[in-house]
This record gives structure tokens, C-alpha cells and sequence, in this order.
């Protein structure tokens, strides 16, 4: 097999499977952990029956003002890192409301293994449940090997607002190898499926048709099945060297997706949150 | 998805200029206009639009080589209803999207068709481009090739397919002729011997009415095709 | 099967509206992101392993005889932007005007009569290898395939390049082109135990905002 095809093969194979019915082995090394969330609505108020901390992912509840729940995640100790297996599963319940933040970035290191670490993401929200995913961004630093998937579901009337933001490297590095997958089914159907990959050996990641220099990515989601089904598309700053953005609507409507790439990760946050204003103002 | 067979088979007309939509009701007969940049086809779109809007239902698809430069003119003259102009993109080869590739003009074509119906006239106007470029048979019915004097009165000579086989063949801008230089009698002259009886006017569309004798041959065609597509 | 079948579905002048069409290079040319041979290569390098793996994969998993209403609901989730989608689907019509006239078919007929405003071009191409006898396979290439020979043409007129410096950037990109229609073929082969999310959906974020950003052009040679 080329060199081509055994990457474009491994790729598939990292994120293809999101089922999560089989395990991935692992690494020796590697660290292994699940976190888990379950909000559930009261009558009253969300409350959050099950918050299971584990491995590098410290839970805690936070304090709100109205009937929702905030969990933080804390990192606990430095992960991912090669081999580790790492999932969090969040599950809101019909009519819940969550928030979900990190208390600092995400990175990615070399460990001490070159095997990639997966790191898989598993979001769900039932009937008229509300969910908003922002942790901060993912570093990808030099000789990392990061296998990444977030796979939501929602029901037919659930609402989301997720932001990914992807960081190429740490000031003044290369990038590790980051392969990472968004997929979002509603209603079980497909809504938004995404995958890039950006750091060697990937072919032509840094090039004209992909990153062009740029080294934040990201994208902010937002579905709401009240928001009304006509919207232009909205273009923040149109030239490509110092960052530019685009609030698009899907095709299935009721969704908007702001999709961004950027210099520096300063840069991604303006973009990103320009768009947000734009998306709730419409 | 297997579902029981469709009752007929595929439908020549979703592929080629046949006559009749796919209601079975008369489509427009489709006019094209080629010739080289500057010689007046836009100039004379506008003018065949507001000599026969009057009488029949008109729409334009224009081929820029700049997209909708064109149509845009059209619109700012205002010969037509927006909605009855369309711009087709030919990236960067005017001749492929009338000639090689004529799906894009299909297309834009059959949308006009669908959201202006009943339409009696489609004039379709190829991006300025050499002496070489015709119209398919697919796309159009009938073709006019648009030349000028100011360019040469040695291009009916010079001969090329537009020239030699389009089935009007129109040299514009006979106001200039004492201008350039141009010998109009030697045009006509050279003219008659690349096409034969192929019929050829001579307009200038700064004079009132100057587009008459191309309205009257393109009404000519017009009733003869509604003759035809009536049996 | 008919190999030849496989050429006239490749040809840049079948005549089904890609040559109207720049994959995204003008505006990346406009930006100057691509100016000479070498960041064209790079550039068609980078839209292969990403847009042209996800097409190869909607195009193969179509001429496997997988639901194409599924598949056109599968690629609506892989493009994100309205202006690509609306390309494709323009595109989707045009390819299926030809195809229907070129490798008439029962299933091109059904798809026509659900999505009369036109389904995902490759989709279109799909069907048309599978009325013609072709594989997923050679439906994955001829995707791969036009994915790269596209753009490349489109900057030989843009930039004026030499046509044989393009003709020679294919040729080096086919070892790509072999890896990519392979994955987009097994990935089309899992569809059948794992449903279209099996598919490829790579992406590159920034031919998105660039698509978007040229449909939004009032002067522009290409539809796209």
C-alpha cells in the first residue's frame, strides 16, 4: 500500500466508527477513562443525577442563576497523551438544560508513546432538552497523535449550542497529528458531518486548499428548531491572510454553522463570537 | 430503491431542443446571437426586446465572458422585467457553454420556461468571442451572427462558421462605414458568396427603427414555429 | 463492464457543466493563495484528500446501489455552506441531463422524479457508472479524478500556466488519486452494516468560506 492510501485508510478507520460498540484496545501506557453526565429535569430545575469524574476529567457542578445546570471539567492531570483512551458522555433528558465548560485548554502531548490517543465525545439531548458544549480550545503541540470524535444527538426539539476551536501547535511549533471527527445526527438523521485533519503526514494539510498558514480553526453550531428558516449567509472579513469566517445555515434550516480559520487563536474567538452575535441576533 | 418500472421511457425532450415541453405544451423557440466582442449583440438584445415585448413573451439568457456585465446592462436599460433576464457563467470559455457544453444555457433556459410560462421567444446571447463560435442545434433553433463594419470589411471574406452557416447573418453599425473605410458593397458582395442564399442584414441602431428588418426575420421564424408546433 | 464507459464519464468535455466550474481556485487564485504551478499542485493536493475523498465516497457508495435519497441526505450533512451546496446540486442536474441521454436508467429516472431540482452531483455520477456497468471503484475515480483535472484546467486560464506543467501535476497526484478512490470504495462497501455515516466526510474549512465568499463575487469567470 502507498503512503497515500495508508493514511487515507488509517484516517477512515480512526473516526469512522462512532457506534462506540467496540472498545479500542489502547496502549499499555495509555490512560483509560470515562466521565459521564446526566442531567434530568425535576418539574422545576435541571439537577444532574449522575457526575462521574475519572481519569483526567475532574467534574464539578457550578453555581447558575436560573433552572439550568453547569458542569466544569477540570483537568485533573495532562491528557491526552499517546495511547490514552479517553471518553466523556454527556446525556441531558427531556426538557433538561445544561451547560458544559473546561476550566482550561485541552492539549495534546507526545506522551510516552508515538500511538495515537482518541479521545471521543458523546453528546445527547432528548425532547425540548437545551444543551451549550464550549470547552476551550484543543492545542495540538508538536509530536502529538490525537484521534478526536464528537458525535451529538438530538432529538427532533432539542436545542444545541457547541464551539470547537482547534489550535495547530503551540506559539511557534509544528502541529502534531490531529484527525478529528463532528457528527450530528437529529432526529437520526444526519444534520452535520465533519471531518478534518490537519499535521504530518497529512498531504497537503498546511497547503492552499486547506490551511493556508492559518493555525486556529473552529466552528460554532447552533440548532434551535424555533429559529426561523431563512437566513443569508453571513461573511466576516473577506480576505483569507488575517482569518475570515462564514455563518451558514445547513441544509436541513433551523441550524446555523459559523466555520472559521484564523492566525492565532485570538483571532478564531473574535471570529467566533461575531458570528454568534450575528446568529442569535437572527 | 426499486420501484415498479416507469410506464415510458426517458424523454427525449429533457436532453435536446425538441419542440414540445414536458407538459406537451410548446416550448419557446430559442434564438441565439453570436459574434465577436463589440459588435453589438447586447445593443441589438435590447433592441429586439423592445421592438417585439409588446407583442410576445420574451426572455434573455445572456453568456458574459465577466459574468453578467450583460445582463446587467439589459437591466439597467431596463428592455425587460429582471426576472426575465439570466446570466449563465462560461468560465472563462464563452464558445464550450453554446457549442460543446450547452447544459448550464439548458438549464437557465428551461428555468425561464418553468417560471414564465407560457414564453413565446428565448433570445440567447453568446459571450463575445471569435469568428469560430456557433450556436448548438441542441440549444438553439435558429441563429443570428453579429458582425460590424468598424472591425474590417474583409471579415465577410475572411469567412469562419458563424459567417458561412448562421442563419442570419447581420453587419452592424453601417453609421461608421464612410468613418472606417469600410466598403459595404464589397461586404455584401463577399458575404453572399461564403453563405449563398443564406439571408444578411445590414443595421445600424442608431437610427430609429434600426433593428426592423432583424425583428421582422426573427417574427418570420416565430410564427412559422407555432405554425409547425400547432400541427 | 465497459472500461471506455469509464473514459466518457472522466472526460473533462462530457458535456455535463464542469468546465464552468473552478473548484474553488479562482477565488483561491483572487486571494493569491495559488499563482504558479507549484501551489496549484499543493492546492489540488489538499482539495483531493478532502472534498474529493468525501465526493469519491458519495459517488461510489451511489454506483454500489446504495439509497440515493439517503446518500443526498448524507452529502446535504457534508456541505455545510449553501453555495456549495447549491453548486452541487446544479451540477447534479446538468450531470444528470447527460447522463440520462448518455447511460439511461431506471434508477437516474427515479432520482430525477424525487429531486427534480437536482441531487448532489456525485451522486448523479454514481448511477450513471452503475447503468453503464462500471464499479464503486471507477465511480470513485472518475470523482477523484474531476475533483483535480477541474481545477487544474481552471487555473491553466486563470493564470495562463504552461498546460503541460498542469498535465504533469496529475500525473504526480495519481498515486493520490488511487489512495483516495480505494478508501471512498471500502468506505462504500461498509455503508451496507454501518450506514452512510461510514462514508468519508472530510472537509476543509477553508474551501467552505472561500465557496461562500466567491458566490457573493458580482465578476467572476467561474459559476464556482
Amino acid at each position: 500500500m502507498s503512503h497515500a492510501a495508508q493514511i487515507v485508510d488509517d484516517r477512515a478507520a480512526s473516526t469512522g466508527s462512532l457506534s462506540g460498540a467496540e472498545e479500542p484496545a489502547g496502549h499499555p501506557h495509555g490512560v483509560r477513562a470515562t466521565a459521564r453526565i446526566r442531567a434530568t429535569y425535576n418539574g422545576r430545575a435541571t439537577t444532574l443525577p449522575q457526575l462521574r469524574s475519572d481519569g483526567p476529567f475532574h467534574l464539578r457542578r457550578m453555581r447558575t442563576d436560573g433552572n439550568s445546570a453547569k458542569v466544569g471539567i477540570i483537568g485533573a492531570m495532562s491528557a491526552p497523551l499517546g495511547g490514552d483512551r479517553l471518553t466523556i458522555d454527556v446525556t441531558v433528558e427531556d426538557r433538561a438544560l445544561l451547560e458544559v465548560t473546561t476550566a482550561a485548554a485541552t492539549l495534546a502531548l507526545r506522551g510516552p508513546t508515538a500511538a495515537p490517543a482518541t479521545y471521543d465525545v458523546r453528546l445527547t439531548a432528548g425532547e425540548h432538552a437545551g444543551l451549550r458544549w464550549l470547552p476551550r480550545p484543543l492545542i495540538s503541540a508538536a509530536d502529538s497523535n490525537l484521534r478526536q470524535t464528537c458525535h451529538v444527538e438530538l432529538a427532533s426539539t432539542a436545542r444545541l449550542l457547541l464551539r470547537e476551536e482547534q489550535i495547530l501547535g503551540r506559539a511557534n511549533e509544528d502541529p502534531g497529528h490531529l484527525v478529528s471527527r463532528l457528527l450530528v445526527h437529529r432526529a437520526g438523521r444526519p444534520l452535520l458531518d465533519q471531518q478534518t485533519a490537519y499535521g504530518n503526514p497529512e498531504p497537503g494539510w498546511d497547503g492552499p486548499a486547506r490551511l493556508h498558514g492559518h493555525r486556529a480553526v473552529g466552528q460554532l453550531l447552533l440548532v434551535d428548531p424555533k429559529m426561523g428558516t431563512r437566513h443569508d449567509p453571513v461573511l466576516l472579513r473577506t480576505g483569507s491572510r488575517d482569518g475570515c469566517a462564514v455563518l451558514t445555515p445547513l441544509a436541513d434550516g433551523r441550524a446555523l454553522l459559523a466555520t472559521a480559520v484564523a492566525p492565532t487563536s485570538s483571532v478564531l474567538r473574535e471570529l467566533l463570537d461575531e458570528a454568534l452575535a450575528h446568529a442569535l441576533r437572527g | 430503491m426499486h420501484l415498479d418500472p416507469p410506464a415510458t421511457m426517458p424523454q427525449r425532450h429533457t436532453h435536446s431542443a425538441g419542440p414540445l415541453r414536458a407538459d406537451g405544451s410548446r416550448r419557446a423557440l430559442r434564438v441565439g446571437l453570436g459574434g465577436p466582442v463589440g459588435s453589438g449583440k447586447t445593443a441589438s438584445v435590447a433592441a429586439l426586446c423592445r421592438t417585439l415585448r409588446d407583442r410576445w413573451s420574451i426572455a434573455v439568457v445572456t453568456n458574459d465572458i465577466y459574468t453578467r456585465e450583460d445582463a446587467e446592462y439589459l437591466l439597467r436599460e431596463a428592455v425587460l422585467p429582471p426576472e426575465r433576464i439570466t446570466a449563465v457563467e462560461t468560465g472563462a470559455c464563452p464558445h464550450t457553454a453554446i457549442r460543446d457544453d450547452i447544459s448550464a444555457n439548458l438549464e437557465a433556459v428551461e428555468h425561464l420556461e418553468e417560471t414564465l410560462h407560457p414564453l413565446d421567444l428565448v433570445l440567447i446571447e453568446s459571450g463575445g468571442d471569435n469568428l469560430t463560435a456557433t450556436f448548438s442545434k441542441g440549444l438553439v433553433d435558429v441563429q443570428i451572427f453579429v458582425i460590424d463594419v468598424s472591425s474590417g470589411d474583409d471579415i465577410p471574406r475572411k469567412g469562419g462558421p458563424g459567417i458561412t452557416t448562421a442563419d442570419l447573418l447581420v453587419v452592424n453599425k453601417t453609421d461608421l462605414a464612410p468613418h472606417v473605410g469600410a466598403d459595404l458593397a464589397a461586404m455584401a458582395v463577399d458575404a453572399e458568396r461564403q453563405r449563398g442564399d443564406l439571408p444578411v442584414v445590414f443595421t445600424s441602431l442608431t437610427s430609429d427603427d434600426g433593428i426592423r428588418e432583424v425583428a421582422d426575420w426573427v417574427t418570420a421564424h416565430l410564427s412559422e414555429w407555432r405554425v409547425k408546433a400547432a400541427v | 463492464m465497459s472500461r471506455a464507459a469509464l473514459l466518457l464519464l472522466a472526460d473533462g468535455r462530457f458535456p455535463a457543466g464542469g468546465h464552468a466550474h473552478s473548484g474553488g481556485v479562482e477565488a483561491a487564485v483572487a486571494h493569491g493563495a495559488v499563482h504558479d504551478t507549484e501551489s496549484l499542485e499543493a492546492f489540488c493536493l489538499g482539495r483531493l484528500h478532502t472534498t474529493g475523498l468525501t465526493m469519491a465516497g458519495l459517488a461510489a457508495a451511489a454506483a454500489a446501489g446504495h439509497d440515493p435519497l439517503l446518500l443526498d441526505d448524507a452529502a446535504d450533512a457534508r456541505t455545510p455552506v449553501p453555495a456549495l451546496r447549491a453548486v452541487a446540486r446544479r451540477l447534479g442536474r446538468q450531470m444528470m441531463r447527460a447522463a440520462r441521454a448518455t447511460f439511461p436508467s431506471e434508477d437516474l429516472e427515479l432520482l430525477a422524479a424525487e429531486r427534480p431540482r437536482g441531487a448532489h452531483q456525485p451522486l448523479v455520477l454514481g448511477l450513471a457508472a452503475r447503468a453503464a456497468g462500471l464499479t464503486a471503484l471507477d465511480a470513485a475515480y472518475a470523482t477523484a479524478y474531476e475533483n483535480v483535472s477541474g481545477p487544474a484546467t481552471a487555473a491553466v486560464r486563470l493564470l495562463s500556466l504552461d498546460p503541460l506543467d498542469a498535465s504533469g501535476l496529475l500525473a504526480r497526484l495519481s498515486p493520490d488519486m488511487d489512495a483516495v478512490a480505494t478508501a471512498a470504495a471500502r468506505a462504500a462497501d461498509r455503508v451496507t452494516t454501518e450506514g452512510v455515516d461510514a462514508l468519508p466526510s472530510a472537509s476543509s474549512p477553508l474551501l467552505d468560506i472561500i465557496g461562500e465568499q466567491h458566490a457573493a463575487w458580482t465578476v467572476r469567470l467561474f459559476a464556482s
